[in-house]
């Protein structure tokens, strides 16, 4: 089945690929991960104002960061796929969806926890906390529309040009929220964002974000396999690897 | 309307190893062609043989998974605009609005593509034998008349090649006549004609071949 | 017989949509009937108090406008789909995105342009004074042309789909939103007295955004729709 290869990188060779990489992304993960939290729970001072609440930042800034990302990623991946007719980008945008998402919704409950001890209430009409739930409506109806097609190379094209403009869209939701926002009240006294720490507070957060992109990668691998095998279910070298095995 | 700088000893339309998947159907396996002036190509097969999804491919509208098609010696991806400008394309559905007359309709297909005046409009309707249905709604049109419309079309685009998907569906012995008699002409002047086809056309002459696709 | 121009193109799809609406008038009407129907909805689960309903009126006008505009998105490029109208055009040798620019404009002239001549009404009803009408009217103008493009994308992607309607409200409403906000705050300021030059530039600075790369991404996601 020489025509599955025809295309830039062929899938069994990325199938092997994410699989050998996966360990070298997990493990290393779960340690800084481990880290992060030990650093952010214990070892961070706590903080004059926020008290103990300013620690679910710890998961709270790198999962928006990360969904973010994500998102920026799956665009790029798409439109890598729609402009070279790479099936494996479109593989790998289809794989950042769920993950993206994810990551979207624990900023949005991480958020809400944390909201409640700050601002008294489980949800904040914040710009971040809106642009995040804006972002999150973006995911679902790109997931949706890639769902809604059977043929898996139309369903590829078009949430690619979804996730395109999309992306163009980010940056405009994002200063149109804030603008929204600023006309409403002052800035608030206590913004979800990373405030301004040093030292002892500031290093678990790095480790965290790093353990947390590490994360990511190791669970891309999985699911690009996934998304691989879905993809070639009808290809030869699957029983080769299946042999192999 | 060959354009100076294609290759004039290339075939007119040249497919080589087209390659298409459906799902989890391999249906075109390598299929092969070549279309030359003045030749009429009618592509026959079972039903679900991949007849329509071929004249798709070779129109540009669906994408293969590998294969190429030459217009004129150059890929049809590198000469879009020529190629589309040469070829008239013929589907299952007609293209009509059922809203708009009969002539209205076909002000606004070829209106797109070339500049026509009224007089031809009618000129042409009256040579598919439907000019008494000219300012007909289309939706007052029977099956047969439909088809006859959308034909007509296809002879206003002055196109090169005609690409037609069934073309006598729902045509009278009248109207197949009739249309082997405008297929007939295209041929002369130096067209080329590819169908695909439950039932031949021209039989019997030169310059008419069949290609089979087996499932 | 020569080729015609782009310009004399997009006045012959606009010429022909025009017809076919006049044709079947009451699929132009409905959308609007439907605006006036939601902007009825908030002063009786509201409260009937104008002084109330005016502090809500520029949200109520501009969500109803968002919803009356994704309701006539459904029909703006299905039919051609389904009688096999688009696939010629994909195949007329003319730069489709054009093609698909003047339906879109159509479909603008056809639902947007209706909600800005009849928002003094709506606005009325709701208590705006009428001080603020040209604000108003000026910001619907400005964002139904988004909404149109933004829309007409969102229906290129999801004409192919079965019952794709639910699916193109998913899609096009998160992207909207910009357009909602401006719009609305552009009302709200007016009303407060205060200067609206900021928004409504924002908002024509979006629509140009829209209309020029809009048609692109239009025309990309009609070529995989018409693939079937």
């Amino acid at each position: 089945m020489w025509l599955w290869f025809h295309k830039l990188s062929s899938p069994p060779h990325a199938f092997r690929t994410a699989g050998r990489l996966r360990p070298w992304f997990f493990w290393p993960a779960v340690l800084l991960i481990a880290i992060g939290t030990f650093g952010g729970l214990v070892l961070a001072p706590e903080d004059y104002q926020q008290k103990d609440a300013f620690r679910i930042l710890y998961v709270h800034v790198p999962s928006a960061s990360l969904s973010l990302m994500v998102y920026v990623a799956m665009a790029v991946g798409a439109a890598i796929g729609l402009i070279w007719r790479m099936k494996l980008a479109h593989a790998f945008a289809a794989a950042c969806a769920p993950i993206g998402a994810w990551f979207t919704v624990l900023t949005l409950a991480t958020g809400s926890i944390y909201g409640k001890p700050m601002w008294g209430t489980w949800w904040e009409w914040d710009p971040r906390l809106t642009s995040e739930l804006i972002l999150l409506f973006l995911y679902l109806g790109y997931m949706a529309l890639r769902a809604s097609f059977d043929d898996t190379q139309r369903a590829d094209r078009a949430s690619a040009i979804l996730a395109i403009v999309g992306v163009v869209n980010v940056p405009i939701v994002k200063y149109s929220v804030v603008w929204w926002n600023s006309l409403h009240q002052g800035p608030s006294i206590s913004k979800l964002s990373a405030p301004s720490i040093h030292g002892s507070m500031l290093w678990p957060l790095l480790v965290m974000m790093l353990g947390f992109v590490l994360y990511f990668a190791a669970v891309m691998c999985d699911r690009i396999r996934s998304e691989i095998l879905r993809r070639e279910r009808n290809a030869s070298w699957l029983s080769e690897i299946d042999a192999e095995t | 309307m060959s354009q100076p700088s294609s290759d004039s000893t290339a075939p007119l339309l040249r497919a080589s190893a087209v390659h298409l998947w459906r799902g989890d159907k391999h249906l075109l396996r390598g299929v092969n062609l070549t279309l030359q002036r003045g030749e009429l190509l009618q592509i026959v097969g079972p039903n679900g043989v991949g007849k329509t999804s071929l004249l798709r491919c070779l129109a540009g509208l669906l994408p293969m998974e590998s294969g190429e098609v030459h217009w004129e010696g150059r890929p049809i991806s590198e000469c879009r605009d020529v190629y589309q400008r040469a070829l008239a394309y013929l589907a299952h559905a007609n293209a009509l609005k059922n809203d708009l007359t009969a002539l209205e309709n076909l002000r606004f297909s070829v209106g797109l593509r070339c500049t026509v005046t009224d007089e031809m409009l009618l000129d042409t309707l009256a040579r598919v034998q439907i000019a008494h249905c000219a300012d007909l709604p289309a939706r007052a049109l029977s099956a047969g008349q439909k088809r006859r419309l959308a034909i007509a079309r296809v002879l206003l685009t002055n196109a090169t090649l005609w690409i037609l998907d069934e073309p006598i569906t729902n045509l009278d012995v009248a109207g197949i006549e009739l249309f082997e008699r405008c297929v007939a002409e295209h041929l002369e002047r130096g067209g080329a004609v590819l169908t695909a086809a439950h039932q031949l056309l021209l039989t019997g002459r030169p310059n008419v071949r069949t290609l089979e696709l087996a499932a | 017989m020569s080729a015609p121009g782009l310009l004399g193109i997009m006045r012959l799809i606009v010429a022909r949509d025009l017809k076919l609406a006049v044709r079947h008038w009451d699929q132009v009407v409905q959308p609007l009937i439907f605006f006036v129907i939601v902007t009825t909805l908030f002063p009786l689960a509201i409260s009937p108090a104008l002084d109330e309903l005016r502090r809500i009126a520029p949200g109520v006008v501009w969500v109803a406008a968002m919803l009356a505009s994704l309701l006539s998105l459904e029909s703006l490029f299905r039919p051609d789909v389904e009688d096999g109208t688009m696939e010629q055009w994909a195949l007329s040798a003319q730069p489709l995105s054009i093609l698909l620019l003047a339906k879109t404009f159509t479909h603008w002239l056809l639902s947007g342009l209706p909600l800005v001549l009849m928002s003094p009404v709506v606005g009325t009803a709701l208590g705006l004074p009428a001080s603020v009408w040209p604000v108003l009217a000026l910001s619907l103008a400005l964002g139904t042309g988004s909404l149109s493009i933004l829309g007409a994308i969102g229906a290129a992607l999801t004409v192919a789909v079965r019952r794709g309607n639910v699916l193109l409200a998913l899609l096009v409403l998160p992207l909207e939103m910009p357009v909602l906000i401006f719009g609305a705050r552009a009302v709200d300021l007016a009303m407060q007295g205060e200067s609206v030059v900021g928004p409504l530039n924002l908002m024509a600075a979006l629509l140009l955004l829209f209309a020029s790369l809009g048609p692109i991404a239009m025309a990309a996601a009609m070529r995989i729709s018409v693939e079937t």
